[in-house]
């Protein structure tokens, strides 16, 4: 209730627009025959600080409001926004999306202000939970404490973003739901730069669905720039990566980027509904080797990619994609769960008022296995040990993925040895698990800093996962 | 249906918001900025999907936003809205001014030097709305994906095809007197389809944009080119690994132009972030290559006659004979490097490389053997140290003939040497980009497969 209130007045407070209005444009929308119709309110006020060469470089503020108003009618969709809140545009807006469907039968609905599920992080306002002259002084902290570490730090680049977002989503039935959505996140960044002048750079951030104060418990803040350090320091003595097929460990955490890309994108209900995925039609069979139990998790507290709601409206949950190596289901929106026959698993996500919402992933996972992380490496004669990633992609459609390493040794008779960069990890994803041969016992989630773009929308999600021993990846180094 | 008869057609809209413009600015020095500048924007938009020849969505867009930087001292601030009104820009203002004062003195802040601010403003032919009712819009896409589908009986599905159309007016200025406008449109015309033959299934797309829509491809011509792309990607295989003579499609060599721009870029260059510190005079490329700017083309999608903080831009070679001629700077990268802005700010407009006489189909025979790349995937690009690995797929050529297609193996290097081993660039431009150059030989790479 008093979210509801809240989001109410940060949104609706200086606007023409009250309950009876938004009854007003969604009964203009059911005038035509309509599966879903939605009225998406939203205001975001995000804030960034950045310090790089010793000083605050500068801070920059930006508010983004306006409203979605979306019918869908069969597979048919017809949407339009506005930067204004204003009924007269409201109104015409909906006047534009309705020709998307026949004429029907007209409904009235009233709004009814709807609760009831759980909430997974504080209805909080991150930027002004804490003194401007604070989230400086943190800054200045972690770059100067970061700079006493080694006297091979050239520059230090620390940035400190929060976001203050509240959603108030209106739809066909009446349902009138709300959700404050904070977020921050911190990185460190660091170039080091050695005796013979080879540079090399190393990166560290997290972050979380709450207040900045987050980032002082136990010294975390000042974390990140060690790691940072340390990182830059591995690659300024690493070697050219080695090029072809060989066995690959990947440590616990973010390199669970694996499951994203190579799984999680392809079990997304739109692509499936359509064929269009490698996985299309293969639920009930094995994808996977049995050690692999895979899930999406929206309702873990306080994680980036974590939602009370989605941007339908529909309640998060933990839904299992993969149940040892067999695949149990879809990520799914209304639209594509309802056209497959199923219910939505509260996966539809949108970047903002300005986007159509589709199924997206929250925290992808997979869960702990029996193994001892040093009897995994122990078994490994000769590969490669992937701790750290920067980024991956996959095409759907092939199934083929690439993600990049950032932090890399060899592996050579059981003992991890020599660090390498420049590697890249490609393969198949409907086949990558099925070589997953050890899971480990060491499940972590990531700390914190993931961005997931799909069609041009740009969503906070998290990934984890327990050290993995896969039996044949190819490796994408120089030497050959 | 029609477009809603859009404000934008009012030839008194610029004014307005220039005039917003002046507002924006006098308030900064109102609440005690001693210089700013501001920007703002308009957009509208149709765009719209069909897919297995029917609509599958239609969407409208009008978009608008603000922005200010303001310096108070040599402390600067910014702030962004999407509400014009008074009120918040009395509110963005503010805001900027706020974190202004929390920001340290930084020496080489502030605007740029108000003689290299732009003085003249030709007509760069930027400015073509397209007349488009969403019914035609959706009979052009059921156009171009029907032509897709009906290419070959191994087009199998479809993700769509989509029409865009936007037009909009950018105002800029500053407190040294410079506000400035103009109007813009884009339109583009996409295709994705889905192949398959056995157990292989693949997806590719093409697509056509410009200023002005009598310049897009015909919706028939880009939906056969998608399938034509699809159906060529089928049954793929890996290569073993090795080390070859390497050729980036137009399409995809780009990429190797971009990733020269983000080395030479003023801001990776004082963050000592860049493989290319203190390249200018330095021999990067062979002897064949010269890479330049045309910023004053008319009707391109990258043309300018000012950039992002009202510099002039320059017509300019950025290499010649191969060896670097200057950096990609704005006025804050320059100070910290002791130079002068090159009109950079935002980036380069439009960007060309020298071709040399081939065709794609010499550039094949030229490789004689090796691999052609048409798709890179994942980042892989380490801006530091230049080292190269990235995701590709592409065809195994032999003879100068392409053989069959590959896919699942990466290409690997140093971006140092691989500019350096460019062998060849082909005359087979794409012109669609604001980065244009043919094909791209390099002499050897790193194949990783099985």
């Amino acid at each position: 209730m008093d979210t509801l209130k809240h989001v109410q007045h940060a949104i609706l407070a200086h606007t023409d627009i009250q309950y009876a209005q938004i009854e007003q444009i969604m009964n203009s929308l059911l005038s035509v025959k309509v599966d879903e119709a939605d009225i998406y309110l939203q205001s975001s006020h995000f804030e960034s600080w950045s310090m790089e060469g010793g000083i605050v470089k500068e801070g920059s503020h930006s508010i983004e409001q306006g409203a979605g108003v979306r019918v869908v009618s069969g597979d048919k969709t017809g949407f339009a926004y506005t930067d204004r809140i204003e009924l007269a545009l409201l109104l015409r807006a909906a006047e534009n999306v309705k020709a998307i469907a026949k004429h029907g039968q007209q409904q009235q609905i009233r709004v009814q202000p709807t609760f009831g599920w759980p909430q997974y992080y504080p209805a909080v306002n991150p930027l002004k939970s804490y003194a401007d002259q604070d989230k400086v002084a943190l800054l200045q902290k972690i770059d100067s404490e970061t700079r006493k570490l080694d006297h091979r730090i050239e520059d230090v680049m620390v940035s400190l973003v929060g976001a203050y977002d509240n959603v108030l989503i209106a739809n066909q039935n009446g349902n009138l739901v709300a959700d404050v959505r904070p977020l921050v996140r911190l990185n460190v960044t660091v170039i080091v730069v050695d005796k013979n002048g080879r540079r090399e750079r190393g990166s560290m951030g997290g972050g979380t669905r709450d207040v900045y104060d987050y980032f002082l418990h136990g010294d975390l803040a000042l974390s990140y720039g060690q790691e940072a350090v340390r990182q830059a320091l591995v690659n300024l003595e690493a070697e050219a990566a080695p090029a072809g097929t060989m066995t690959v460990v990947l440590g616990p955490g973010w390199p669970g980027i694996l499951l994203h890309e190579a799984i999680g994108h392809g079990l997304e209900g739109d692509f499936n509904r359509k064929g269009t995925s490698a996985f299309s039609g293969r639920v009930g069979e094995r994808v996977a080797s049995d050690l692999c139990t895979v899930v999406d998790d929206g309702t873990l507290q306080g994680r980036r990619g974590s939602l009370s709601i989605d941007d339908e409206g529909t309640p998060t949950e933990n839904t299992v994609l993969i149940e040892k190596g067999i695949l149990k289901g879809y990520l799914q929106d209304k639209l594509n769960a309802r056209l497959m026959g199923v219910k939505s698993t509260g996966n539809g996500r949108r970047e903002s008022y300005q986007h159509l919402p589709m199924p997206r992933m929250t925290n992808t996972y997979m869960l702990a296995g029996a193994s001892d992380p040093a009897e995994i490496i122990a078994s490994v004669k000769h590969g490669l040990y992937a701790k750290n990633f920067a980024g991956g992609q996959v095409d759907i459609t092939s199934g083929k993925f690439v993600f990049s390493a950032s932090e890399a040794y060899l592996i050579e008779n059981g003992k991890i040895t020599r660090p390498v960069k420049g590697a890249t990890l490609v393969g198949n994803g409907p086949d990558v698990l099925t070589k997953v041969s050890m899971v480990g016992n060491d499940l972590e989630l990531d700390s914190g800093v993931g961005t997931c773009g799909k069609d041009g929308q740009s969503v906070p999600v998290g990934v984890g996962q327990p050290t993995l021993k896969i039996d044949g990846i190819t490796v994408g180094g120089t030497q050959v | 249906m029609l477009i809603e008869n859009m404000s934008l057609q009012n030839l008194d809209e610029i004014n307005e918001l220039k005039n917003i413009v002046h507002d924006l600015l006098n308030e900064a020095k109102k609440q005690g900025a001693t210089a700013a500048e501001a920007g703002l924007s308009v957009d509208d938009g149709l765009s719209v999907t069909a897919r297995l020849g029917d609509v599958e969505t239609l969407e409208y867009h009008r978009s608008q936003g603000l922005g200010v930087t303001v310096f108070i001292g040599q402390r600067k601030g910014s702030a962004s809205s999407t509400d014009l009104s008074p009120a918040s820009i009395r509110e963005t203002v503010q805001a900027a001014c706020s974190f202004a004062r929390y920001a340290s003195e930084d020496e080489y802040a502030g605007l740029p030097d108000k003689a290299l601010l732009a003085t003249a403003f030709p007509d760069l032919d930027l400015y073509h709305p397209w007349d488009l009712s969403a019914d035609e819009a959706i009979a052009l896409a059921v156009t171009c994906e029907q032509a897709a589908r009906d290419f070959h009986v191994d087009i199998t599905n479809s993700e769509g095809a989509t029409v865009n159309t936007h037009q909009g007016i950018r105002v800029f200025g500053n407190t040294l007197d410079f506000v400035q406008g103009y109007r813009s449109s884009r339109h583009s015309l996409s295709c994705a389809v889905l192949g398959q033959r056995g157990d292989s299934m693949q997806r590719d797309y093409w697509y056509s944009v410009a200023r002005d829509p009598g310049q897009l491809e015909a919706a028939a011509a880009i939906g056969q080119k998608a399938a034509e792309r699809t159906l060529r990607r089928l049954n793929g295989r890996q290569l073993t690994t090795r080390q070859c003579p390497v050729l980036y499609q137009a399409e995809v060599a780009s990429g190797l132009l971009n990733a020269f721009i983000s080395a030479i870029s003023g801001g990776n260059l004082y963050r000592k972030s860049s493989f290319l510190l203190n390249s200018i005079g330095q021999t990067v490329f062979p002897e064949f290559v010269r890479i330049h700017e045309q910023p004053l083309l008319t009707g391109a999608l990258g043309s300018a006659a000012y950039d992002a903080e009202g510099v002039v831009t320059q017509t300019r070679d950025l290499v010649q004979g191969g060896v670097v001629q200057g950096y990609v700077l704005s006025s804050y990268s320059a100070r910290k490097l002791g130079m002068q802005t090159t009109g950079n700010a935002g980036g380069v407009h439009n960007l060309f490389i020298d071709t040399g006489p081939d065709d794609f189909k010499g550039m094949l025979q030229r490789m004689g053997t090796g691999l052609l790349v048409t798709e890179l995937m994942g980042q892989g690009i380490n801006n530091v140290t230049g080292d190269y690995s990235r995701g590709a797929a592409g065809f195994w050529v032999e003879n100068g003939e392409i053989q069959y297609p590959v896919e699942e193996i990466t290409i690997a290097g140093n971006l140092k040497d691989m500019f350096k081993n460019m062998v060849a660039v082909g005359n087979d431009v794409d012109k669609r980009g604001n980065v244009r150059t043919g094909s791209i030989l390099l002499e050897s790479m790193s194949i990783a497969g099985e």
